[in-house]
């Protein structure tokens, strides 16, 4: 019992604060200002203990698994969910259904937690599906505007698509190999047709999930429809959630047919960069944009994980905590202007730098770190990715992930450009930011830059991959 | 003496510029960030001179490591040797009169000085690193400040013209990487030691891959052909501390990395590769020389003339003999003096004018005696006239590439040379209608330069006379460090073909 205390601790902890937030919901009268502090402080214990009383261990005969790899991975996402609940909190505050809208954000993070731990492909299954739906519904929280609603239908359609390909790989990997556990997988494993089919539709799940390229039309869509937060989730939280199981079952899972999925990730990753670059390059919208750039980064991170070793784990960690900081960062910009002001277009970020200052600062640090200039942790992030990628020695795919570095500054310097550089008769007025939003913006910003000067944080993961 | 002093210096300086409340003092502090950074490279040239005397033959000197990603086995690994003094004199030559130049800069002058400075720390990295990967993260580091240096304070077609530089140079430093990666896989130590890398033998299949991979991308800096198109844009483009900084420092890093990285660990693709640069830098050379005949604006005149002139470092690398190296970085330093001379002569000449038009010119000399005597200089210099830094450098790389006995390199010598004549007219005739002839009426109020420009301007003449009165101080300290990088060659060009 008390085991499963302590291994199941930052899943229980959600649990804990689930329920604590629905009997606040049964019994009302509580300010939403009231409100949203309690749970901000929540979600920063709930940050910090992931620190503590960590162990390693089993459950339920290796259904749930936790490693001290896997308490970092789930911390790292915990650290996103608080960010997330302090950047956006003047849009949280205005909504009638804030507690809602963290109940099921919470689920969504109960999920991945599942998931990150998960020893057996049905847990697998379950979790990823309790890490999806409640997105959808997130998807719909802008209840007014009609985009919203049809960004939930397309995510809610797509995932349960691409759920049922999923459930149908693993009946047929139950079919070839006769067990679905992890640990027993990879003995059973020998390549044989049936098994590679099945891994092709496991992979294709996940790869709509990641939205790596051809499945990635679910992706621009949806984010432009979901308000910024649920878009930030979705393009950090789980891609981070769903990059890390993918990591996991890929390196524990299916060792035993490296070479197969070696070559797939190798077509796909220069797929997902190439086309998510060409297509980020048109974007007008910022969400629309970021969506296409995120694809282009997954790209990146499939460049990593196509290494196939422990620099390769800790490489793509580093880089999901970087991009955490870098990604939440521009949205949480886009976000306090789009609140004040409703616009969402780059062009009208034009000359945004003689208005506001800070935003336009913080912005441009994270749009660097997305595009992997020195001195922001992205360079590190992405170098790290590309030299675990190019320790399998082929220079061609390198060659190309470094020229897509290229095309994708191309369009990072668009926004540079047209906050610092271009004339604008009507610029942004002065944009009033809420304390807690700016707190959390400095917080990425130091994320940004001293992640990657302080090199004990790639050490330490290192160190537990 | 503690070299790390070189990057934190700016650092400290840049951090204290965003802490100023006004633009006087912004200018103040930036001023005393530059001179300080120009006596540090004093003491180092001096202390540096000092080790020698005492015997002190290492390779490296004032070396210093840390560790830092001790799982990719990348450090903080810091050294000098003669070239890099070199190369640390002229950044702190060139970022001093750049700081007092653009004394008159009143739009957002505070990120202005910032980005400088920045840029200058870049610089001082990039040139005292021996690990190759902070080798990389300084010479990225040096092109956002550039960027934005272009595209805030420029003119013309700015935005065009920073776009350009920033993709061009960060598609250079993409190359860069790629070949670096291949260099630290295939080492026997997986290493971006630049000291420990030397010293191994990278294998012959590699090198050929990734010489022209690390060539071709720290080239892109140094304007080889065909990968010049961003230096007449973006110099022209540029505000007249930008062009300084970028023709002055950053074009020579693509230089040092040439020779000190691409070359250095990987001789065997150097020799293999060598007919192809000397063929490229002879046309950049030739190419560079007509293009500028041809151009009527001063800033594209002197941004052509730079691809003509850094061809000379190219084609000096590639020839591969120590003398010939020694006259590439001579050069190098030499060419960074006095194209930021010129641009600050015609900065100094616009802002009067306000026209970079040469036929509009005319009589100058009258008004502003001491700013065209600078022109005058500073094109005699460019076109090589003895007691002047061009022309040690350019006839140190002469000599040194017809030390090889074979046509096709004496072909090559003989063109270059053949430049110089068409140098002289572009720059005869240029300076000739700017400063004589017969005063428009609109110039008749002109005013000649003042206080900071002066100073600015005869710090770098000190520095281009140094050089061309006495070269062998020059020569003494380059020549052991390209005696080293000849060690490695050396064994491999007997019997070069």
């Amino acid at each position: 019992m008390i085991e499963t205390l302590t291994l199941m601790k930052p899943e229980l902890i959600i649990t804990f604060i689930i329920f604590l937030l629905l009997f606040i919901k049964i019994g009302k009268g509580v300010k939403s200002e009231t409100m949203l502090l309690l749970i901000q402080v929540l979600l920063l214990l709930n940050f910090i203990t992931g620190f503590i009383f960590n162990s390693e261990g089993n459950l339920f005969d290796g259904m749930y698994q936790t490693t001290a790899m896997m308490a970092l991975q789930k911390n790292i996402l915990s650290l996103g969910i608080y960010l997330i609940s302090l950047l956006f909190a003047s849009w949280f505050k205005k909504s009638e259904h804030m507690l809602e809208f963290f109940i099921l954000m919470l689920s969504a993070l109960l999920g991945m937690f599942f998931l990150i731990s998960s020893g057996n492909l049905l847990m697998f299954f379950l979790a990823l599906e309790l890490a999806t739906i409640p997105v959808a519904a997130m998807a719909n929280f802008d209840l007014d505007k009609k985009v919203s609603s049809e960004a939930a239908m397309k995510m809610i359609l797509s995932s349960a698509f691409s759920s049922g390909i999923l459930l149908f790989g693993i009946s047929l990997i139950y079919g070839a190999t006769g067990t679905i556990s992890f640990t027993e997988l990879p003995l059973y494993l020998d390549g044989s047709p049936l098994q590679i089919l099945a891994f092709l539709f496991l992979f294709t799940a996940f790869a709509f999930k990641l939205s790596i390229v051809p499945f990635h039309l679910w992706t621009a869509d949806v984010y432009e429809g979901s308000p910024i937060a649920v878009t930030s989730f979705l393009s950090v939280i789980s891609k981070g959630a769903v990059t890390f199981i993918f990591i996991s079952t890929l390196y524990k899972v299916f060792q035993p047919i490296n070479e197969v999925w070696y070559n797939m990730i190798m077509i796909l990753s220069i797929a997902s960069m190439v086309i998510g670059n060409l297509f980020a390059l048109r974007q007008q919208n910022i969400k629309r944009f970021i969506a296409f750039s995120s694809i282009a980064q997954v790209g990146f991170i499939l460049v990593g994980i196509s290494s196939n070793s422990a620099q390769g784990i800790s490489s793509v960690v580093y880089f999901i905590l970087i991009y955490i900081f870098s990604n939440l960062a521009a949205f949480g910009v886009a976000s306090a202007i789009s609140s004040q002001t409703g616009k969402e277009n780059i062009n009208d970020y034009k000359g945004l730098y003689q208005t506001n200052p800070f935003l336009s600062l913080v912005l441009v640090l994270a749009l660097f770190s997305l595009a992997g200039i020195p001195p922001t942790a992205g360079f590190f992030g992405k170098l790290f990715l590309l030299t675990a990628g190019a320790s399998k020695g082929s220079y061609l795919f390198i060659t190309i992930a470094a020229l897509n570095m290229i095309i994708s500054l191309y369009y990072y310097l668009r926004i540079v450009r047209a906050v610092f550089m271009e004339k604008n008769e009507q610029p942004i007025e002065k944009i009033e930011i809420d304390l807690s939003a700016k707190f959390a913006l400095t917080i990425c910003a130091a994320g940004i830059v001293l992640i990657g000067l302080l090199s004990w944080t790639y050490d330490y993961i290192q160190s537990l991959s | 003496m503690n070299i790390t002093l070189l990057i934190l210096l700016p650092l400290l300086t840049a951090i204290v510029i965003l802490l100023m409340q006004n633009a006087t003092q912004v200018k103040w502090v930036s001023m005393m960030g530059a001179t300080l950074q120009f006596v540090l490279a004093f003491v180092l040239l001096f202390s540096f001179y000092k080790e020698r005397q005492l015997g002190n033959t290492s390779q490296m000197l004032f070396e210093l490591k840390y560790n830092w990603f001790p799982s990719w086995n990348i450090s903080f690994h810091f050294g000098v040797d003669g070239i890099s003094v070199a190369m640390i004199m002229l950044t702190a030559f060139v970022v001093i009169a750049g700081v007092l130049v653009s004394w008159n800069v009143t739009k957002m002058t505070k990120e202005f000085y910032f980005l400088l400075i920045l840029l200058s720390m870049g610089a001082y990295g990039f040139f005292i690193s021996l690990d190759l990967f902070i080798l990389f993260f300084f010479l990225e580091i040096a092109v956002i400040p550039k960027y934005l240096l272009i595209g805030i304070w420029g003119s013309g077609k700015k935005e065009y013209s920073a776009n350009k530089l920033a993709l061009m140079l960060m598609g250079g430093s993409a190359l860069v990487l790629v070949g670096l990666l291949g260099v630290y896989f295939s080492a026997s130590i997986h290493s971006f030691d630049l000291i420990t890398l030397s010293l191994l033998h990278i294998p012959i299949q590699t090198q050929l891959i990734c010489f022209p991979l690390l060539f071709v991308g720290f080239g892109v800096f140094t304007a080889l052909f065909p990968f010049h198109t961003w230096v007449p844009d973006g110099h022209s483009s540029a505000p007249t501390a930008g062009s300084m900084f970028l023709a002055g420092i950053s074009m020579k890093l693509g230089g040092y990395g040439c020779l000190r990285v691409a070359t250095y660990i990987m001789p065997e693709g150097a020799k293999e590769y060598a007919s192809i640069i000397i063929l490229l830098s002879v046309i950049a050379i030739l190419y560079g020389a007509f293009a500028t005949m041809m151009q009527k604006d001063l800033k594209y005149i002197n941004a052509y003339s730079s691809v003509s002139h850094c061809g000379f470092v190219i084609l000096g690398i590639g020839m591969l003999t120590k003398t010939s190296i020694i006259g590439s970085v001579m050069q190098m330093v030499s060419h960074g003096l006095m194209t930021a001379l010129f641009f600050a002569v015609i900065g100094m000449i616009y802002e009067r004018t306000h026209t970079r038009q040469v036929s509009e010119m005319g009589g100058l000399l009258k008004r502003m005696p001491f700013i065209s005597t600078v022109l005058f200089i500073v094109g005699l210099c460019s076109l090589g006239l003895p007691g002047l830094s061009g022309f040690i450098a350019e006839m140190t790389i002469f000599m040194g590439s017809w030390q090889h006995p074979d046509t096709f390199r004496r072909v090559a010598t003989i063109l270059a040379c053949l430049s110089i004549v068409v140098t002289a007219v572009y720059i005869l005739r240029a300076v000739t209608k700017i400063s004589m002839g017969p005063l428009k009426d609109e110039f008749k109020n002109l005013t000649d330069a003042t206080w900071n420009e002066k100073l600015a301007a005869l710090i770098l003449i000190a520095g281009i006379l140094a050089i061309g009165v006495a070269p062998f101080w020059f020569n003494d300290l380059v020549s052991p460090g390209a005696e080293i990088i000849m060690q490695k060659i050396s064994p491999i060009t007997i019997g070069i073909k």
